[in-house]
């Protein structure tokens, strides 16, 4: 069987694990949508005392909101295995296991814990986009639908890459893995607002060093049709850095192993 | 009463919160950027902004103090008691010939104190000392708005570790009560919102300002804070730690009450 | 050719070292020290094909590094291996892919799933042709008598019944090499017998090359012709099991039942080891007295009831020969 075809495999076996518990996992997709869709009505709150960010309106910021939200919910549905490689494989010794197997470990990781309840999460970022949509009441073609799907899949793409990072750091520490959390959740959090409104060096850090703008800033400000300063073409191909990012990410991964396969657990 | 058990659990929690120093270290560092990035994103909405219940430099400092106070919370069930709870142990803790609740208590307690002692003092150090240093005075964590201020401050936010903790105690016998951690992690949204973690509550709108104040959340952050800055003052300073006394009082009440009862099923069910 | 080559094998582990007490605990927030520890000390063996190797030692002399190291899921610290022509570490997905592991205190299987599902999944990750799987898993589990528990959760079995479907789960794809460590542990007698059988007529019959740690000394009895004894990361002895005992504990045991309870019964040629009322325990040295002669000497002396001839237990040779070396628990 190949890879993909086991992908899925481990995610059927992992999801009736899952469901097993129907009351807990329905307690914990609504805690996850209740969590998240405060912090939306927070953003909303602030709009009713502030009207305007820097010249966008709510209905804008709730397009970068929903965007974002739903490119994180997506990643952290499929990534959660990498947040727990520390706790629950290395430092209990089972990540030997996955090396006994004639696979590789990433594969068996993000298949064996992908999270349904991240649905959740996804189902906030959809509220926004509906309220945004509702109140923009933009006139968009399949050309600017399809941006915005792309922009989607490139922050999916980064995002689960910084969750690899994060699980490549557990080879070399399994304390003080939170500090992932300021790429992963702290980039989501500035993602949520559009870029402009940071001062110029952040707004260059989030662009070319952690390149989440480039999949969650430039193509959707395009589709608003906000000048940001780059040609059209640039922003509408910009999502690709995510995979690019995805791409660097296992490779640092495959560095972590070496270093475990040294150092023993 | 005998406080050594007690100060032996502190003492214990400090312990294990040092041996992870990389996790120490790591937690600042999130915290603060957490902190800085909420604090870039207010500044600017306050940008051209007319006047507001509450300033820039007042709102940036309640960020920094939501951040280096973050620990303070009732975030969770204590995590051993959950699993002793869900490993059917949790009958074994009346064989120690402490009281059940106050047991629970100082650890809530403890938990709470420790870790913020630990992040507290990093967070203040790099954003009322550093942040300065580096010009950007504009984001920095403010001085207390008068010695009185301060001093208010230091006893409200007693009153938050203390609230927290019979909070804390209360998910505990929730957990207990209903033979699962897992219900807890719902109530996570409100009491962020409630406290004023994610909006401080004065800017929410003016007409709710009077239930917001009363509700028992605020005095999780809310009232400490705006009592650093000055915010609340004279009687409405005195309104602030009366409702935090006042739910503190409550809450510990509810909670002897219930545990009693939980226990009682437990004792005689051998759980 | 030897299946199985390892030449100069060394690991160093740095651990963390910390001070006691709150002010050593502040303090390694800031700085932090490290020692050094040598689990492997230039270990060199060879196995051939279908070998059953017993790996012995205290507690941690390496045993489970060699392994870790022999999976491919270790790197050391110098030396070289070879199992079947590849490097362990170096091709792991190849190399795993023709062993079979069993770790005593971990399992590989699925702990919520039934056993036959998660056979099924390790099907899918070895890739083992349907047809090939079907039979293998018939055999095995007529051989190892798992079948009426194969549609149970792992998490409901017990501990005997766990290890044995542990044994089957490393054998599905059909490894000429199988590493055991400590797979014995924590069983039942008769769950013990069954895995020493089952192990016996994997590695007689079939030719299965077995590698096998363990401290139960039984297991040793039972199934290895070969040892390796190690100690503090060194290889102390690689020899058959029995000449081992001749050279660390050469003497036999005469335990002897008296008709009545003699009152001396020193012999020459022999020393009294134990007495408990009518029954004595001699100690000698069959290269110097022959069991016959010895035997004569006391039945003169004294009226016999019973008696039989041992060799010191296989525990007393190994307490023994660690003693002699120094080797001790790490």
């Amino acid at each position: 069987m190949n890879g993909f075809a086991l992908y899925w495999r481990y995610v059927g076996v992992s999801l009736r694990g899952q469901m097993l518990y129907p009351t807990a996992f329905l307690l914990r997709l609504h805690s996850q949508f209740l969590v998240t869709i405060v912090e939306f009505g927070g953003v909303w709150v602030l709009f009713q005392r502030f009207h305007h960010v820097r010249g966008w309106s709510f209905a804008q910021v709730a397009l970068f909101y929903a965007i974002t939200s739903i490119a994180f919910a997506l990643a952290d549905g499929l990534s959660r295995g990498f947040d727990s490689v520390g706790p629950m494989f290395v430092k209990t010794g089972n990540f030997d296991r996955l090396l006994l197997r004639p696979r590789s470990a990433a594969l068996q990781i993000t298949a064996q814990d992908f999270t349904l309840s991240s649905i959740g999460r996804v189902a906030q970022g959809v509220v926004a986009l509906i309220v945004a949509i509702a109140l923009l009441k933009p006139d968009w073609g399949i050309g600017t639908v399809l941006l915005l799907t792309w922009s989607v899949a490139g922050g999916t793409a980064l995002f689960f890459a910084l969750k690899t990072f994060e699980g490549t750091l557990s080879f070399w520490t399994t304390e003080g893995l939170e500090v992932a959390n300021t790429l992963t959740y702290g980039g989501e959090a500035a993602a949520q607002f559009p870029l402009d409104i940071y001062s110029a060096w952040f707004r260059k850090f989030l662009l070319y060093f952690v390149p989440i703008g480039c999949s969650l800033y430039l193509p959707v400000a395009l589709a608003l049709g906000r000048d940001v300063g780059v040609p059209a073409w640039v922003a509408a191909l910009a999502p690709a850095t995510g995979f690019a990012f995805l791409f660097v990410a296992l490779a640092v991964w495959g560095i972590g192993i070496r270093h475990y396969t040294s150092t023993g657990s | 009463m005998n406080a050594l058990p007690y100060l032996s659990i502190l003492r214990a929690r400090f312990m294990l919160m040092l041996q992870y120093r990389t996790a120490a270290w790591a937690g600042v560092a999130t915290q603060f950027w957490f902190g800085a990035i909420r604090v870039m994103t207010l500044a600017a909405f306050y940008e051209g902004a007319g006047k507001q219940p509450l300033n820039l430099a007042q709102v940036v400092t309640y960020i920094w103090l939501g951040q280096a106070f973050l620990a303070m919370l009732p975030w969770a069930a204590d995590a051993e008691i959950a699993a002793a709870v869900e490993s059917g142990n949790v009958g074994y803790e009346r064989l120690r010939p402490i009281d059940t609740y106050l047991l629970w208590f100082a650890r809530a307690l403890a938990w709470r104190v420790a870790n913020t002692s630990l992040r507290a003092g990093p967070v203040f150090m790099l954003a009322a000392v550093l942040l300065p240093l580096t010009q950007m005075h504009a984001w920095a964590w403010r001085m207390p708005a008068s010695g009185l201020s301060a001093a208010l401050f230091v006893v409200s936010i007693t009153l938050t570790a203390i609230l927290s903790s019979a909070i804390t105690v209360l998910l505990n016998i929730v957990v207990t009560a209903l033979k699962t951690q897992r219900v807890v992690g719902f109530s996570m949204g409100l009491v962020n919102l409630f406290s004023g973690l994610v909006i401080p509550l004065a800017l929410f709108p003016n007409w709710a300002q009077g239930a917001l104040l009363w509700q028992p959340f605020a005095g999780l952050a809310d009232i400490p804070y705006r009592l650093y800055f000055g915010a609340l003052s004279g009687g409405m300073a005195m309104q602030g730690l009366a409702a935090q006394a006042l739910w503190i009082v409550l809450l510990v009440l509810l909670g002897r009450w219930w545990l009693d009862r939980v226990m009682a099923r437990i004792d005689m069910q051998g759980s | 050719m030897a299946q199985i080559k390892v030449e100069n094998l060394s690991k160093i582990y740095r651990i963390a070292a910390r001070d006691p007490g709150l002010a050593g605990a502040f303090r390694g927030l800031f700085h932090r020290q490290h020692k050094e520890v040598a689990a492997l000390d230039r270990v060199s063996f060879a196995l051939e094909e279908g070998e059953l190797l017993g790996f012995i030692g205290p507690n941690g002399a390496g045993k489970s590094t060699t392994i870790k190291i022999l999976s491919g899921i270790l790197r050391p610290s110098a030396g070289h291996c070879d199992v079947g022509g590849l490097v362990p570490w170096e091709s792991r997905v190849a190399h795993v892919a023709r062993i079979g592991v069993v770790f005593g205190q971990r399992t590989q299987l699925w702990w919520d799933l039934p056993v036959i599902e998660s056979f099924e999944l390790l099907r899918d990750i070895y890739r083992v042709e349907q047809a090939a799987f079907a039979s293998t898993r018939d055999r095995l589990v007529e051989m190892l008598k798992i079948a009426p528990i194969l549609d149970t959760p792992l998490r409901q079995l017990s501990l005997g019944q766990r290890m044995r479907c542990e044994i089957a789960a490393a054998l599905l794809h059909r490894p000429r090499i199988l590493f055991l460590d400590e797979p014995t542990i924590g069983l039942d007698a008769v769950s013990k017998l069954a895995l020493r059988d089952f192990i016996k007529a994997l590695n007689r019959e079939e030719g299965v090359t077995v590698l096998l740690t363990t401290h139960d000394m039984h297991d040793i009895e039972a199934l290895a012709r070969r040892v390796i004894i190690i100690g503090n990361g060194r290889l102390l002895r690689d020899s058959s099991f029995e000449s081992m005992r001749a050279d660390v504990l050469g003497e036999r045991r005469l335990i002897v039942d008296f008709a009545d309870e003699p009152s001396d019964v020193a012999v020459e040629g022999a020393t009294v080891r134990a007495r408990d009322g009518r029954t004595v325990e001699f100690a000698f040295d069959p290269s110097r007295t022959p069991a016959h002669t010895l035997i004569a000497k006391v039945a003169a002396a004294h009226e016999i009831a019973d008696m039989r001839v041992e060799d010191p237990g296989i525990e007393e040779v190994i307490a023994r020969f660690y003693a002699l070396h120094g080797a001790v628990d790490a």
